[in-house]
């Protein structure tokens, strides 16, 4: 099961880790209001719990009280908790029977068997993701819907200016906010569908269709992935997962394999160069998302832009100063950037990457070029 | 036959011969038409059409003709019809012609019942109960004849992850190479049939029209015979149970070895070429004596096991240095899946499983129809275990056995196949009328024989050029429904089972596919 959906994407990041105020992406994805019809809008924000920076913070959706108990029994068990509150949210008028939204505050709690998704490490964000992968799939009614350190999704149906009214998301200050506004076609309104879709830090909104989920899908499985949130987007949360953090491909590389080049270019490219673009689609074929798409993709570091390989759908780019901007529109841009210093569209499959300068921030993360020495699988079997 | 000629003579005259009262087919010659010209009875191998010197008259033995229309193709005056013989049993829904003429041979000869082609059952074909998705409004379709369409596919085992190091400015490049791996530029091979059990210049067609396709051809077990060497850039060979033509040159020239352990068409037996199809050539081939019989047995006698198998697959790759993917092929039987699973474990690079409707050149027709089960099943059971094993990665998997059109390939890729064998499409291409008589090596479209008369019915260009055609139109038709789905690149398509929709099935077929039912 999956939506199709054409929608409105907007993002905008800081270089040096300054923090921005909400505002500022209400206004610019509330610019693109065609391009969504009301069935979903949700914001991603880094930056926002600096007090509770070490601790994975995780928003979790419930259908029904009963859900929410079921999460926090599985949390006692298994994580150390710092703290936990409800999402703050106001009545908002044409949102009608929210669900519960709450967010804890946890560190790992090993005990017993810790090799739960990876062998070989005692990895804390694997034992996270499994862990999401289990409250997703195991408990009835509840969602993690963001899981990643200083990080948050803000997700749910209603027109970007009604979830920003709810989640009062002009209360918050990010270094790198995304945003989205959606037009799914063919599932009803449902919350757990609305963008940004997340695993750990790891952020996507996405504009297009995903013509190659069921095989992202099986493939993900394989690597203990589960898709349970009846969207194509949450695969590429996954992929990233697995090709950046979990295989420490470079950042770029893993955009090779989301959106690689045809095979015409890669015969003529130099020889270095094609070995390694024969190696990807080779290996990661089953990564490749096919169809239109432009997804816009952030960490606790770094935003990146992305299109398809024959960019099917649109996505614009420009800079002011330590500011970067993406969005599906220029007109979006402009509205929060009047005077921007360059814009330009990335062209197909050339992933923009933003990360902020080294030590902009704690727990930054980089995968831009990935450090020589870490660089390549941590846990890589070759068969034979 | 010789043994059977001699008993028939030291017995008493005249036992009636039941199956020659009742032809299949029957010869209906129009006398305003016919001119006497006798090409029929030179073109009929069988020996149907019989000229009266004397008479100066045409007659035919109907109970000599198999129905393969070559003498009607040939007729210059198109005097000829094959019929059906219009002439019925009383109906019976369980004792059908087909059964009972099948008692009346073994009565008479007392044989196993001998068929080529493969399973003519009418099983239900998963095929025809999967129907393909489109792009509609949310998502263009894409023309392939404007756009990039990919067909391109990598044979052999994949790591998991990729090593990646940083190569300056901004650049990378891999820490260590892949496993070899085989480019197929389109994900159609020809599937294993042998010097022998088809004629040399069938084998100079397919090996040029791979070539020209950028795909693969396979050798099937009767060796490699010395004019095609120089495609070996695009052979498989293989190494079955009867391992003949094997030698080290022959195991160094192709990208692959094969290693057949069992064919769609007869899972659990061997192969027979009988002694009168060894001629000069293919004893030079297959290295056997000229008109000696080549029986491949059941079983490798050196493979009992699994470990056994192994210890070939390794045999082979140390003997050919490394060069050399080894693939293995077996057919798909009740635990297919399980099975193969432990042939990727034991390291081969490909696994391929060939279907219950595969075809072959000889087989016992109890095995050709009833052995087996359908590829479709078992493709989709062998992509999900391995999958679920984890292991799906080291190696590939390639599907065969009653594919009969570009959208089965294009199924069997969504059900989980990396690419597949096809054979009986091939000869069909080469005019096959699917007479199943193979197995007599009398072939009258010069196909399936090695008869020096029959086979210049087919010179190695006609069967180079059809074959090519063929592939040609069947990678288009692929790319356009590739289009339709909104993919430019088959590896999207691989195991996409979401592109499939069941119409019909029960649960638990469509539970074993792993797909829906349409509407769903």
């Amino acid at each position: 099961m999956k939506d199709i959906s054409g929608c409105g994407l907007s993002g905008v990041i800081h270089r040096k880790g300054e923090l921005i105020p909400g505002e500022v992406i209400i206004k610019s994805i509330c610019c693109q209001e065609e391009r969504g019809n009301g069935l979903g809008a949700g914001f991603a924000a880094y930056g926002i719990y600096p007090d509770l920076a070490d601790y994975y913070a995780l928003h979790v959706m419930a259908d029904h009280r009963k859900a929410l108990e079921d999460v926090e029994e599985l949390l006692a068990h298994r994580t150390y908790m710092a703290h936990e509150e409800p999402i703050p949210t106001r009545r908002t008028p044409g949102i009608e029977d929210p669900p519960l939204f709450k967010r804890y505050f946890v560190k790992p709690k090993y005990e017993g068997e810790t090799r739960q998704l990876c062998e070989g490490t005692e990895d804390e964000d694997d034992y996270m993701v499994s862990l999401v992968m289990e409250i997703n799939t195991r408990i009835e009614g509840a969602y993690v819907i963001s899981s990643g350190k200083n990080m948050g999704a803000f997700k749910g149906v209603g027109f970007p200016h009604q979830i920003a009214e709810f989640f009062r998301i002009e209360e918050y200050q990010a270094y790198i906010w995304t945003a989205h506004n959606r037009f799914p076609t063919n599932t009803p309104g449902w919350w757990g569908g609305a963008h940004p879709f997340t695993i750990l830090d790891w952020s996507i909104v996405h504009n297009g269709e995903i013509s190659s989920y069921g095989t992202n899908r099986r493939y993900l499985e394989m690597f203990g992935y589960h898709c349970t949130l009846l969207t194509d987007t949450e695969v590429v949360a996954y992929l990233l997962d697995l090709l950046i953090r979990r295989h420490r491909l470079p950042i770029e590389v893993a955009c090779m394999a989301l959106a690689p080049p045809f095979w015409q270019e890669i015969d003529r490219m130099p020889q270095e160069e094609r070995e390694l673009a024969t190696a990807v689609r080779t290996v990661y074929g089953a990564a490749m998302l096919n169809g239109p798409f432009a997804i816009l993709f952030a960490y606790n570091g770094g935003l990146v832009g992305l299109n398809d390989r024959v960019k099917l759908r649109p996505l614009v780019a420009a800079e002011k100063g330590d500011m970067v901007y993406m969005a599906s529109e220029e007109a979006a841009i402009r509205a929060i950037c009047p005077d921007p210093d360059r814009v330009w569209a990335p062209k197909a499959g050339e992933p923009v990457i933003v990360e902020l300068e080294p030590g902009s921030i704690p727990n930054q993360r980089s995968y831009l070029r990935g450090p020589g020495e870490k660089t390549g699988a941590a846990v890589c079997r070759y068969p034979g | 036959m010789g043994e059977k000629e001699k008993a028939k003579s030291t017995r008493k005259k005249k036992v009636p011969q039941w199956a020659k009262f009742f032809p299949d087919f029957i010869i209906e010659r129009d006398s305003e038409k016919c001119i006497n010209c006798r090409i029929c009875v030179k073109e009929c191998s069988y020996g149907a059409h019989i000229w009266n010197a004397k008479k100066k008259e045409l007659s035919e033995d109907h109970t000599k003709c198999v129905g393969c229309h070559r003498c009607e193709a040939m007729c210059p005056t198109r005097a000829i019809v094959i019929r059906r013989n219009p002439s019925d049993f009383r109906e019976h829904a369980v004792w059908t012609p087909w059964f009972i003429k099948n008692v009346y041979k073994q009565a008479d000869q007392g044989g196993v019942l001998l068929t080529s082609t493969g399973c003519t059952i009418p099983f239900r074909s998963y095929f025809d109960h999967l129907v393909l998705d489109a792009c509609q409004v949310t998502n263009p379709p894409i023309d392939p004849l404007r756009e990039p369409m990919e067909l391109r596919t990598y044979l052999g085992p994949k790591p998991d992850a990729l090593e990646v190091e940083a190569a300056g400015e901004g650049r990378f490049r891999l820490k260590r190479p892949l496993p070899r791996q085989i480019k197929l530029e389109v994900p159609i091979m020809f599937a294993a049939m042998s010097y022998g059990a088809i004629s040399l210049h069938v084998h100079q067609g397919l090996a040029r029209a791979a070539r020209d396709l950028g795909t693969l051809y396979n050798t099937g077990e009767g060796g490699l015979h010395a004019s095609l060497y120089e495609f070996g850039g695009n052979t498989i060979v293989q190494c079955a149970s009867g391992r003949f033509g094997l030698h080290v040159d022959y195991l160094k020239a192709g990208v692959a070895i094969e290693i057949k352990i069992g064919q769609g068409a007869k899972p659990g037996i061997g192969g027979h070429l009988p002694g009168e199809k060894v001629t000069e050539e293919i004893s030079k081939t297959r290295m056997i004596p000229v008109g000696s019989d080549a029986i491949s047995p059941a079983p490798h006698h050196d493979i009992y096991s699994i470990e056994d198998l192994r210890g070939l697959i390794f045999a082979l790759k140390e003997a050919t240095e490394y060069q050399k993917l080894v693939f293995v092929k077996i057919a798909a039987v009740h635990n297919v899946a399980a099975i193969a699973s432990g042939i990727v474990r034991a390291g081969a690079d490909a696994v391929v499983i060939d279907g219950l409707k595969g075809g072959t050149g000889a087989a016992p027709t109890m095995f050709r129809d009833y052995i087996g089960i359908p590829i479709e099943l078992a493709v989709a059971a062998v992509d999900q275990r391995l999958r679920e094993e984890g292991i799906r990665n080291w190696a590939s998997v390639i599907a065969s056995g009653g594919i009969r059109c570009s959208a089965d390939v294009i199924k069997l890729i969504a059900l989980g196949a990396d690419a597949v064998y096809i054979g009986t499409p091939a000869l069909i291409a080469c005019g096959c009328t699917m007479c199943q008589h193979c197995f007599t090596g009398k072939c009258p479209w010069g196909i399936a024989t090695n008869h020096p008369e029959l086979i210049k019915r087919l010179p190695p260009e006609v069967a180079y050029e059809k074959i090519y055609n063929l592939v040609h139109g069947w990678a288009h038709e692929m790319k356009e429904m590739l289009g339709a789905m909104g993919l430019n690149s088959i590896e999207s398509l691989r195991g996409n089972r979401d592109k499939l929709r069941a119409v019909g099935l029960t649960e638990t077929e469509m539970k074993i596919l792993g797909v829906k039912h349409a509407g769903e």
